[in-house]
């Protein structure tokens, strides 16, 4: 019972991967092994499965960075901070690959490597925050200051998230589904016509959509376990004086 | 109150004789400016430009001087002797009110240096830029304060401020561009009603949760 | 009469691997006068560093009780006065700016003579307005002693207290310490076996250097 989740994530993963490439994809589905044809994005719609995934990885690492931050700084309990370090490395990590699987498509639908909008913006600075968080971390060398002020900075960074999800979006033209448009012609907030922002899943894709993100959540868990474990041991094995 | 206004005073008479911050931020005035100056040459350049240029000399002004206050206590050993007299809340409001004044003065600096040197760089709408620059000097000065704190603690304390600050400063200071962009315009403060309150509860939940933090990161 | 209660209870102290104390209990009233010593490293300053407020235990708990009533931990500044040899003040003051400035940001109503007379009793009367840059290592000592009784604290912490001292210095330590208020207590951190008839109790740090539960 022990490995059921590892079997799991084998099958689920198995499915992902083949729900991903295989299925044709045509102008009118007839079975439910066939994704609709979206005009503009063709083939290049199969990224979604892995991409979302990632960027979501990305942010739920992030929380529980903070949360075990946080939690170190109530309790002193050095394996807290073990945790949350790991956490925000492999956060990192995702965040790298959301920004590559993003920006490698980017080009291929709308020109361009980057574009700086709201989601990309909000990426870049997670990107800088966790860089911002390990070279805090480089530069303090006492391990109770490590944690407790990386803990802190967290936090503080933290705060400005409200500001990325729901200010920016208003300020900046998006090209992210759910996105809206300022109509050229009459000045009004319409949701926009591009078709990456109108985008909507069939019932199939859905399918295929949110098994990966559960089969990549439990593949950053037991990452997220074997790292903070393997840290723990070291943290163990040098505690003797 | 007094209390903090005395840190401050403490701040003030030391910053009068040893010039740790004032003469730094001084002399970056003058070399970002001119470098902008002498980029530009003789063309101009569309004005919303000059919105933006004005805020990232502000920030990277913000970021040369305003680590000051807590590093040269740190530099100096003197950290021990403030946290015997003073309660951390006191020591981080006084450090917040010395920031404050002197990013008040150096943004003044910036401002006026801009008015004279180029003409494009005109005010049309006096309310927004005004309030925008009292409520961005609030927040500038709670960020800046509370990153000083973190890095006065660690080894590479230059290099990681603008790091570390960065990412805090970026909303409010997309903020304070458009609301800039928008006073250069001549637009209706009711235009950036949405943006100044961006900027209030910025400076609020700043504030708020450097003065719930402070202590953890003050106490060794 | 006030009366003030120090109780360190299973405290615990260790810089990343390193144990400095663990499992120290102690208490300390009025009137009395403690003793803390140990090998040098056994961590004398670290613990009147906690005592002080200034450094987060790792484990375990201080508390200052002053008339039943426990006092939050942002305020036993308050009452305590500290000289360590980790003490630096300003050194781009002098010596009466920085009294006259601590006194001002601890919020007290004292008056340009009290702080002449304090610095009388510390023997810099004559040098109160040079620089504390140009002062010898004795007399930044002497300035310390100053700053630390400038509030007439209920606690003094005192870590090497004659250091760098000469006798007249001494002189005044010994009555500092031997005359020190009634409803107050002393605690000296010290390695000189001469101090050591000052106090009326002493700690051996060096007893609780291992972790015997291990
Ligand atoms: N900031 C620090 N970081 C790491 N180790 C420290 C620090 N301060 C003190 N120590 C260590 O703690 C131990 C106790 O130091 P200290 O309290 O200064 O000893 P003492 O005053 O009894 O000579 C020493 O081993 C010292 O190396
Ligand atoms: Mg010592």
């Amino acid at each position: 019972m022990k490995n059921f989740w590892k079997f799991l994530l084998f099958v689920l993963m198995t499915i992902v991967i083949i729900g991903t490439f295989v299925p044709p994809i045509v102008q009118y589905p007839k079975s439910f092994f066939e994704f609709p044809l979206i005009p503009g994005l063709e083939d290049k719609a199969r990224i979604i499965f892995f991409h979302v995934p990632t960027a979501w990885l990305t942010v739920l690492a992030y929380l529980l960075a903070m949360f075990y931050g946080i939690r170190y700084l109530k309790r002193k309990d050095m394996y807290d901070d073990i945790k949350s370090v790991s956490a925000a490395a492999l956060g990192f990590v995702f965040c790298i690959l959301a920004t590559v699987t993003g920006s490698v498509w980017a080009k291929f639908t709308w020109g361009s490597f980057w574009h700086w909008d709201p989601r990309e913006t909000s990426i870049f600075i997670l990107l800088l925050i966790y860089g911002a968080y390990f070279a805090l971390r480089s530069a303090l060398d006492s391990e109770e200051k490590r944690a407790r002020l990386s803990a802190i900075y967290s936090i503080i960074a933290f705060l400005t998230t409200p500001f990325f999800i729901f200010i920016m979006p208003r300020l900046m033209i998006g090209l992210h589904p759910g996105s809206l448009e300022i109509d050229p012609a009459t000045g009004q907030v319409r949701a926009s016509s591009n078709p990456v922002i109108k985008f909507e899943m069939a019932a199939n894709m859905r399918v295929v959509f949110f098994l990966s993100l559960i089969a990549f959540t439990i593949l950053f868990f037991w990452f997220w376990n074997l790292a903070h474990r393997i840290l723990k041991l070291e943290h163990v094995s040098q505690k003797e004086i | 109150m007094k209390k903090i206004f005395y840190i401050f005073y403490k701040d003030f008479s030391s910053e009068l004789r040893m010039r740790f911050a004032l003469n730094a931020l001084i002399m970056f005035v003058v070399v970002a400016v001119s470098t902008i100056l002498f980029s530009l040459g003789s063309e101009s350049v569309a004005p919303n430009v000059y919105a933006g240029m004005f805020w990232v000399v502000v920030f990277f002004s913000a970021m040369s001087g305003l680590s000051r206050v807590f590093v040269s206590e740190e530099e100096r050993g003197t950290t021990l002797i403030l946290s015997l007299i003073a309660n951390p809340v006191t020591v981080f409001l006084g450090k917040f009110l010395f920031n404050l004044v002197l990013i008040f003065f150096i943004n003044s600096v910036i401002a006026l240096l801009y008015m004279f040197l180029f003409q494009e760089f005109l005010i049309q709408n006096w309310n927004s830029f005004l309030l925008a620059y009292v409520l961005g000097n609030f927040g500038i000065s709670a960020s800046s304060t509370i990153i000083a704190a973190i890095i006065s603690k660690a080894n590479v304390k230059g290099t990681l401020y603008p790091v570390l600050a960065f990412p805090v400063l970026l909303p409010l200071i997309l903020m304070l561009i458009e609301i800039t962009k928008s006073a250069m315009e001549g637009n209706p403060i009711s235009d950036v009603e949405a943006e100044l309150l961006v900027l209030i509860s910025y400076d609020v939940v700043m504030i708020t949760a450097s003065i719930l933090v402070f202590d953890i990161i003050w106490r060794d | 009469m006030n009366e003030i209660i120090l109780r360190v209870r299973e405290l615990k102290k260790n810089f990343n691997r390193r144990l400095v104390f663990d499992k120290l209990n102690f208490e300390v009233k009025s009137g009395e006068r403690l003793v803390i010593t140990g090998k040098n490293g056994s961590g004398k300053s670290t613990l009147l560093k906690i005592l002080a407020g200034v450094l987060t235990e790792s484990s375990g708990s201080v508390e200052y009780i002053l008339n039943q009533k426990k006092i939050d931990r942002e305020n036993i500044y308050q009452i305590i006065g500290l000289v360590s040899p980790y003490l630096v003040l300003y050194d781009e003051f002098s010596a009466f700016e920085n009294l006259s400035l601590f006194a001002k940001i601890r919020n007290l109503k004292i008056s340009d003579d009290e702080i002449n007379k304090i610095l009388t009793r510390v023997g810099l009367l004559e040098r109160k307005n040079d620089l504390l840059r140009t002062y010898s290592s004795g007399m930044k000592q002497r300035i310390k002693y100053a700053s630390a009784i400038l509030h007439n604290p209920l606690i003094l912490l005192i870590d090497e207290p004659t250091s760098n001292l000469d006798i007249e210095g001494k002189n005044f330590v010994e009555d500092l310490i031997l005359n020190f208020r009634e409803d107050g207590f002393v605690i000296i951190a010290t390695n000189e076996s001469q101090d050591f008839k000052y106090g009326n109790r002493i700690i051996n740090l060096d007893e609780y250097k291992n972790n015997k539960n291990k």
